[in-house]
């Protein structure tokens, strides 16, 4: 089966800067990709290059292995049959809610639009507000309306613009996973562009992380996570703090904890001076073991306290600890250290404390 | 959109109106006046009503008027220009926008300068500007001539509009063509040294302020004062009752005179039509209207002025010929910029 | 009529894109349209390249500082009086509730009804040496001339003060908009703070009202600048009296435009320098606006304020409608007569064709601006409403010369080549009269449609987009729905200016063509004042409806804007 959409080495400036550089990326039907980075990585450009509101420089953008994009040709958004969900939600103030879900079907009959229009009212529990006003509807609901409108049509490929960046942030998980829900029963390929990571995580099937312009990993949730390929996504994606290690061999790292056995990049070669990946759930407390550390910050999380360890050897980790367990500041406490994946990279240093945004 | 196509709409309609009004065009002139429409207009149905010629008006400064025909050219439907004073004839005949007219009527009824001597124009009425003084305040043996208003003894006691005014171009126009640039500009200082407040308001203002004791003297076209004697306000005509005239230079060239005219345009269409009504307009009759309702003099000799301009007695104007107003008004106001009078 | 918020960009997207092909076709059609409507002014600019006169020297060894510095002063002075009046009145009228405040706050519109020339007139008419009032405090008191001191009315003061009494409308309207749409939260916000009301206002509540006080003062200072019946009668020699003087005096019509270009540019490098002071604020409203809340005043206050915001109205209309309507009494029966009601019927003819075209066009280019990026289109566009800085007479000439030039060139080629004449199918018909009229107060439409514009976010635009609707569509079935207050804003003020228009550019009209601003102004110009009250009686009586149906559109509109963000 042809992917939905395929974007082939597509590059373009905006004022004079490389917003996007070589993006390539593909996308299954039916799949949802969300497109996760810090503000001014060029995720919003890529999105609308994707809708045509913007031009390429080069490279190809297809949708059903038909062009879009390349350089000198830029298929008018009107015609592409992308939908796009807006930050601001661009809900049109002066028509209902059911002429705005109408509003992109005028190519179906009167008696079509109407059946449409009340399965995608349906679909978002509004049926009885077809006749209110955007205004008169609360930002939950005009969320649910700015969704359905962008379904209706049943397009292409549906894009979504930080849709749910005015909801309070513990709705927004809660919210993503509903719309989820919805564009799965809708078989809809979806691209969500956000910066926050939990809504991507609720969200999405595979995430791409944007850093200047590039795509530096497409991937599983799990493993932009786990198996983060480059410093930045570890950086950005989940908490987390660096190890000093060293490679022994193709299995082995020589760390403060002693050594550790696993799957190693095999780019590295034996000897060779590393920082170790340790994400907090990495560091469970243990009152038993032996290798202790000094509670520096903490934080309360609700089940579970996060804190800020100094090791013996100076360097800072963060753990959990599920929230019975309360330590002071300055108390040692005792930690040991259960890591799955050995993700390493060159040293660098002095060592960032990944703390995303 | 509803509203995108009215102006489309406007202007086929317009020129279908334009087609339709140029077959039309049976009997009828068209004058392009600078003269008020009040003061003109019951004229032209007069002369519509004996002719059965149809006139059509319209006014505006005489300036633009003029600019008006020279920029329609050859198509312009000017007939008749009329004008309120002798130095925009001029122009417009600088700007060869007009074409000499030789009338027996015309020439037997208007006296040689108040006409072009090539026919190029034709005054219609005569405008003069005297003094204007206060009886209580001013004896008329005090005064003399335009000239000796720069006397020191009139030191802000002298009321005169703004030099935007023409009647008051005209006014240094005929100085410069007596006397000669430096003591026009002498005399312009002088005046304005004397002055009993910055210039300002028309003539009516200048005349009132007189009643009301600002100023002891004005300089201000004698219709004024006729139209404020027998205004409907109380209170103008209290106070023009309490001002008289004074006919300055009796001794020497005469008062101040300024004319209205009128000129056949150079492409008018209606050539024939447009002398008639030129010829109307020095009748008899006409010249009588204006002298009655505009207590303006009639250019036409033998004609007797009305009552009230018969009451402000005879005197001798300026027979300067007029023409040199116009091409003096320029430097008229460029003297007036140079004495500061505003 | 809103904000002139040109800053109020889209939330999430970088500011521009490349011109997309499909708004090319509208493109073409504004820029067209723009190019049209800038030929008078192009025409009065172009005189600049003519050779000068050696007028010239004289105007500058002479009067040419005169008229730039009194020029100066009258526009620094109106905008100050139109800025005191206009902000302190809307400011009332928004943040505090007082006995009356209702009242006012549709009352203060009406003195733009008055053309600033009529109420020169009436005042004079009361006010300077000769008339009623000075004349009795001569008669109780026994004075003579020079025994007191009494403002005079016919000064550069006097003008100041009545062309802001008529303006300040301008003011009060965009800024008792702005401050509706501003959150309430920020004045409780600086009220907790503990800053006083008047420093909340200038520290808060006026710079993020900035753009509309800008937009209102450049109406003010363009029709400051116009103005020639006002400064002609009161006697103060500006440029615009100095350009006609130039003209009409030392009989110069190239020096005179040249004059007026050198007005249009200063008008153009100061509208250019605040656009460039303002570049680098951005004035986003809050997303949620809190409404409703004012502080209610009583006792002395509330008096104070009574007595601030009845003062303009009473100056600015009631006083001068009522000796105009005491003059009229005395003369209506001379004066009005059938052919009043020709004057009505062109007038409201001429306001409506003049409003529509506006209007139209003013749709046409706002919208024009919105999806073109090219740099050059605002500033193609800006040309063409700078009309409204030039004085009446040297529109007509714009007009008159291209038409004429035009009408010739096409009989000649007609007789050419088909040996037929069409004469003069512009010049001297309603269409060129019409155009004047629409050049000159382009402005008015334009600033008011592109306004309310620019309160759409472009996010609306693109979903349009991407729902199926090209360019010409979006704008009816979007952009026009949601502009419709603005455009009625724009098409009452245009009509109401219309009809008052001082009738300078009437040269162009068709024969026997009279509106009531012709009868008006010839009578007073004839110093028969009393006689001319009828007709600008009529003037201010069909101007104040419109005002009305503005002063409740805004409201309406006010309550939709506030639900829509």
């Amino acid at each position: 089966m042809a992917p939905r959409l395929e974007v082939r080495n597509v590059s373009l400036k905006l004022h004079n800067k490389n917003t996007l550089q070589n993006v390539s990326l593909q996308l299954e039907p039916g799949c949802i990709a969300s497109i996760l980075g810090p503000s001014g990585c060029g995720k919003t450009t890529l999105l609308r290059a994707l809708a045509g509101f913007q031009p390429v420089a080069s490279g190809e953008i297809y949708v059903h292995e038909r062009l879009f994009s390349k350089a000198q040709f830029t298929l008018a958004p009107e015609k592409r049959h992308i939908s796009m969900m807006f930050q601001d939600l661009a809900l049109f103030p002066h028509l209902t809610v059911r002429q705005n879900i109408c509003f992109g079907l005028k190519s179906l009959s009167e008696s079509d639009q109407r059946a449409r229009a009340k399965a995608v009212l349906e679909l978002i529990e509004l049926e009885h507000k077809g006749e209110k006003y955007p205004h008169q509807l609360s930002t939950g609901q005009q969320q649910r309306v700015a969704l359905a409108r962008a379904l209706a049509p049943q397009p292409e490929i549906l894009l979504l613009d930080e849709p749910f960046s005015n909801l309070d942030p513990d709705l927004r998980e809660q919210v993503a996973t509903g719309v989820r829900k919805i564009l799965k029963h809708e078989n809809v390929t979806a691209i969500l562009v956000t910066h926050d990571q939990n809504e991507a995580f609720a969200m999405a099937d595979e995430i791409g992380v944007m850093a200047g312009g590039r795509i530096e990993q497409w991937d599983s949730a799990y493993n932009i996570y786990h198996r983060p390929k480059s410093r930045f996504v570890a950086d950005f994606i989940g908490l987390g703090s660096m190890l000093p290690a060293t490679v022994l061999d193709a299995h082995t790292l020589d760390t403060e904890f002693g050594r550790l056995q696993g799957h190693l990049d095999p780019s590295f070669a034996c000897g060779e001076e590393v920082d170790l990946l340790v994400r907090p759930d990495d560091l469970p407390h243990d009152d038993s073991s032996l290798i202790t550390a000094l509670v520096e910050e903490k934080r309360f999380r609700g089940a579970e306290f996060l804190y800020k360890l100094r090791l013996q050897s100076g360097n800072s980790v963060l753990c959990y600890a599920s929230s019975h367990h309360d330590h002071q500041i300055g108390e040692p406490i005792g930690i040991k250290l259960d890591i799955e994946h050995l993700v390493i990279f060159t040293r660098q240093s002095p060592l960032p404390l990944g703390d995303s945004p | 959109m509803k509203s995108r196509s009215l102006p489309g709409v406007w202007f086929v309609l317009g020129v279908c109106l334009c087609l339709l009004g140029s077959l039309l065009s049976a009997a009828e002139v068209n004058v392009y006046s600078a003269r008020k429409e009040n003061l003109i207009k019951p004229l032209l149905l007069q002369f519509a009503e004996q002719t059965d010629i149809k006139v059509n008006l319209i006014t505006g400064k005489a300036d633009a008027l003029l600019q008006r025909i020279v920029s329609e050219g050859e198509h312009s439907p000017a007939d008749l220009l009329i004008t309120v004073d002798a130095g925009r004839l001029y122009r417009a005949q600088q700007a060869q926008a007009l074409q000499p007219i030789d009338s027996k009527v015309l020439k037997d009824s208007i006296p040689g300068q108040y006409r072009d001597p090539a026919g190029y124009w034709y005054a219609l009425s005569l405008r003069t500007r005297p003094i204007m003084y206060a009886p209580d305040r001013v004896s008329p043996e005090d005064l003399s001539t335009y000239e000796a208003l720069v006397d020191p003894t009139w030191k802000q006691r002298i009321c005169i509009r703004s030099s935007n005014n023409i009647y008051n171009q005209s006014l240094v126009a005929s100085m410069l063509a007596h006397h000669g640039e430096s003591e026009a500009l002498a005399w312009s200082r002088g005046l304005v040294g004397n002055f009993a407040r910055s210039p300002q308001g028309g003539d009516r203002d200048q005349i009132r302020a007189v009643a009301a004791g600002q100023c002891d003297l004005a300089i201000a076209n004698s219709y004024y004062l006729g139209k404020m004697l027998t205004s409907g306000d109380t209170a103008q005509r209290s106070a023009a009752e309490k001002v008289r005239i004074f006919w300055p230079n009796q001794e020497g060239r005469g008062v101040h005179v300024n004319i209205s005219g009128a000129a056949v345009a150079r492409h008018s269409k209606n050539r024939a039509s447009a002398i008639k009504l030129l010829e109307f307009l020095v009748s008899d009759d006409a010249q009588r209207w204006y002298a009655e309702t505009n207590f303006e003099y009639p250019v036409k000799a033998g004609i007797r002025p009305s009552e009230m301009l018969e009451n402000w007695g005879k005197f001798k104007s300026d027979i300067l010929s007029l023409h040199q107003l116009g091409e003096l008004n320029a430097q008229a106001v460029m003297i007036m910029d140079r004495a500061h009078w505003k | 009529m809103g904000t002139r918020n040109e800053a109020l960009v889209p939330l999430g997207f970088p500011q521009r894109f490349r011109q997309q092909k499909s708004n090319l076709g509208w493109l073409f059609f504004a820029v067209c349209t723009a190019l049209l409507l800038s030929i008078p002014v192009v025409t009065v600019l172009y005189s600049v390249t003519l050779p000068t006169s050696d007028i010239w020297a004289h105007l500058r060894s002479t009067v040419l500082a005169d008229y730039a510095l009194n020029s100066l002063v009258l526009a620094v002075g109106v905008c100050l009086g139109t800025s005191l009046i206009g902000i302190t009145t809307a400011w009332l009228c928004s943040a505090y509730s007082f006995p009356g405040r209702k009242l006012f706050s549709w009352t203060l519109l009406l003195p733009l009804a008055f053309p600033p020339y009529i109420i020169a007139y009436t005042y004079t008419g009361m006010l300077d040496f000769a008339g009623p009032v000075q004349t009795s405090l001569r008669t109780i008191f026994d004075w003579e001339y020079g025994d007191y001191w009494f403002p005079e009315i016919r000064s550069i003061a006097g003008a100041t003060l009545m062309i802001s009494l008529v303006l300040y409308p301008y003011v009060y309207l965009l800024l008792r908009t702005a401050f509706s749409e501003q959150s309430s939260s920020l004045r409780e916000a600086s009220h907790m703070f503990g800053v006083g009301s008047y420093k909340t206002l200038f520290t808060i509540i006026l710079p993020m009202a900035r753009p509309a006080l800008v937009a209102g003062l450049t109406l003010v200072v363009m029709e400051t600048l116009a103005d020639y019946g006002t400064v002609h009668y009161f006697g103060v020699p500006t440029f615009t009296t100095g350009i006609l003087r130039t003209w009409f005096g030392l009989g110069d019509r190239v020096a005179a435009t040249q004059l007026a270009s050198l007005l249009l540019l200063c008008v153009f490098a100061v509208i250019l320098a605040e656009r460039y002071s303002r570049k680098a604020v951005r004035y986003q409203n809050p997303a949620r606006v809190q409404k409703g809340w004012r502080y209610p005043l009583s006792g002395i206050k509330a008096i104070a304020a009574i007595v601030i915001c009845s003062l303009p109205v009473l100056l600015g209309f009631v006083v001068p409608a009522l000796q105009l309507g005491a003059w009229t009494l005395r003369t209506a029966p001379e004066i009005i007569d059938y052919s009043f009601l020709t004057l009505v019927i062109n007038t409201v003819q001429l306001a409506v064709i003049v409003t529509l075209i506006i209007i139209a066009a003013s749709a046409v280019l706002a919208y024009g601006k919105r999806v073109g990026t090219h740099f050059s289109i605002p500033y193609t566009v800006n040309l063409s409403s700078m009309g409204y800085a030039v004085p009446g007479v040297i529109i007509a000439v714009g007009v008159l010369l291209p038409f004429a030039w035009l009408d010739n060139a096409l009989d000649a080629w007609l007789q050419q080549n088909l040996g037929i004449s069409s004469g003069l199918i512009l010049t001297g018909t309603l269409i060129s009269l019409a155009f004047a009229h629409v050049v000159r107060f382009m402005a008015i439409g334009l600033n008011s449609v592109d306004a309310s514009l620019a309160k759409i976010h472009r996010s609306i635009d693109d979903a349009a987009q991407l729902l199926g609707r090209k360019t010409f569509e979006r704008f009816t079935s979007i952009h026009l729905p949601m502009i419709r207050g603005g455009i009625l804003t724009a098409a009452l003020l245009v009509f109401v200016e219309v009809t008052k228009e001082l009738p300078a550019t009437l040269v162009l009209r068709p024969f026997d063509f009279n509106t009531l601003a012709v009868r008006t102004y010839e009578l007073a110009s004839d110093e028969r004042l009393a006689d001319a009250s009828s007709s600008a009686l009529l003037i201010v009586a069909i101007s104040v409806l419109p005002i009305l149906i503005l002063n409740r559109s805004i409201i309406q509109s006010g309550v939709v804007h506030g639900a829509q963000t």
